[in-house]
């Protein structure tokens, strides 16, 4: 995206809500209400969020809760979730042990079988 | 966009947010500008998070031994954030007699300093730290050194700069700076915006160069590739920061509990660079690999991400932070060279009250961005 975005722009004040006990981040125990107090502490983007109270940051890596955590960012900051880009997902897709993962790229071992 | 500020600082990452603090804190206008769509998005969010004495170059030394004296231990409550510093020691490990030579020199010079560190057995070691294999026979202990979490630590100075009305522009990338009456002024930015600054402080890692150049100031620095790797949350097993005399890998469990472990190929001087910090496919499993000599405990634990980032690495590996003399009301932080965590908020400080009042508490002559000589 990489465009201008003025974070002194007034959102409105934090009001709290009915449901800001949900959890949204089931992996790290995220609720609603703590990823709303955090937009009005600045973070503005998926990935400061993330970076900021952990969401999406669990086993899971955001599989399950990113596009809610998204949803909330937007509506909290008055534009449309698809004005939001996602985190980066990053590898490996689904958690792998150590050992396992040892195994990779030995080239060696390839060539020896 | 037309905007004024007493100081304006580019770049968003722990230095320039830091200073941003800090310069508000001293009742200064402060306007930053960060080139990517997220505060703190290069090596402040991308390294292992160690606040380390140990090691360092002489030059960088008393920096780092101000900011852990009186910076990080009262950090969190400062911030309002949990930073989730720990000074619970660091440990450099050894496994034969080449390792314990390279380890003892480096003991010895920090001990020149009057840092204490000292080496160790593998018993001692193994009473520091029972999770350690038997295949470590040595290390040098440094019980000052820690570690804390840079995602938190750099968004808190964000979010408490912005309470003090820092203004921050995110997805602003700086062109070009210009002088007016022989005094650096203005603040070019690719989306036609034009700050003007009293004082301008460029701590923008390696895009610190180019932006420098534009008013014939060249540091001597390339970037290269850091990779780490994160394991799922395991059951809290020891507090201290880890590194090794063979640079296999480094790290540290987090309060979160997921262990945070850095390393590299072999191939950091020739990693493709196609224009993002991305994580090579050899790097994870090397790193897998060295960690599982060290702790063998570990071998089933689960890798949930990996995860890469540039270090701005200068020419002398120290890095350069000061005014720069030739162009008045510019300031510089950059070339960190892959410490600019750990010394980040000290930096920030510094350079606050070098803005602020034209002095500072640590000479930061040592560091100066002239020091470069040519070989003859």
């Amino acid at each position: 995206m990489n465009s201008v975005n003025d974070r002194l722009r007034d959102i409105g004040p934090f009001v709290p809500g009915a449901d800001d006990d949900m959890l949204i981040c089931r992996c790290e125990e995220i609720t609603k209400g703590e990823i709303r107090q955090a937009v009005h502490d600045g973070m503005w983007t998926v990935t400061e969020i993330r970076r900021y109270l952990r969401a999406g940051m669990g086993l899971c890596q955001g599989q399950t809760c990113s596009r809610l955590v998204k949803g909330i960012v937007a509506r909290e900051l008055g534009v449309s979730p698809a004005e939001l880009e996602p985190a980066t997902s990053r590898v490996p897709m689904r958690p792998i042990e150590m050992h396992v993962f040892a195994n990779e790229a030995r080239e060696v071992d390839h060539h020896e079988s | 966009m037309k905007a004024n500020a007493e100081a304006i600082v580019i770049g968003g990452g722990i230095i320039g947010n830091s200073a941003a603090y800090y310069l508000a804190k001293r009742g200064l206008s402060v306007i930053v500008l960060e080139g990517s769509d997220h505060i703190g998005n290069g090596g402040s969010s991308r390294n292992g998070g160690g606040v380390r004495q140990s090691g360092r170059d002489v030059r960088e030394l008393p920096l780092v031994m101000y900011g852990i004296k009186n910076i990080w231990p009262g950090l969190s409550e400062e911030l309002e954030t949990d930073c989730e510093y720990h000074q619970d020691g660091n440990l450099r490990l050894g496994k034969n007699e080449k390792h314990k030579e390279i380890l003892t020199k480096l003991a010895d010079n920090s001990r020149k300093c009057g840092l204490d560190v000292r080496m160790i057995d593998g018993e001692e070691v193994r009473r520091i730290n029972p999770f350690l294999s038997d295949e470590v026979t040595c290390a040098s202990w440094c019980p000052t050194d820690g570690h804390a979490n840079p995602l938190t630590t750099t968004l808190g100075y964000y979010k408490m700069a912005r309470r003090r009305g820092v203004r921050f522009m995110s997805g602003e990338r700086v062109t070009e700076l210009r002088c007016v009456k022989g005094r650096v002024r203005k603040v070019i930015c690719e989306s036609g915006d034009v700050f003007e600054g009293e004082n301008i402080l460029v701590a923008a890692g390696y895009e610190s160069r180019a932006i420098l150049g534009t008013v014939g100031v060249d540091i001597p620095m390339t970037r290269s590739l850091l990779e780490c790797l994160v394991t799922e949350a395991e059951p809290h097993m020891f507090d201290q920061m880890l590194g090794t005399a063979e640079a296999d890998f480094y790290g540290h469990q987090t309060k979160h509990g997921s262990f945070v472990f850095g390393g590299s190929s072999g191939y950091e001087g020739c990693n493709k660079d196609n224009g993002t910090p991305v994580s090579n496919a050899k790097t994870a499993p090397c790193i897998c690999r060295g960690i599982m000599r060290y702790f063998p405990v570990l071998s089933n634990a689960k890798i949930v991400r990996t995860w890469a980032g540039w270090s701005d690495k200068c020419a002398d590996g120290v890095a350069v932070i000061g005014a720069i003399d030739e162009v008045s009301g510019l300031y510089t932080s950059c070339a960190m060279s892959g410490h600019g965590f750990g010394i980040g908020p000290a930096a920030g400080d510094q350079l606050a009250q070098l803005i602020a009042t034209g002095s500072t508490d640590v000479d930061l002559s040592p560091l100066r961005y002239d020091r470069f000589k040519a070989k003859i």
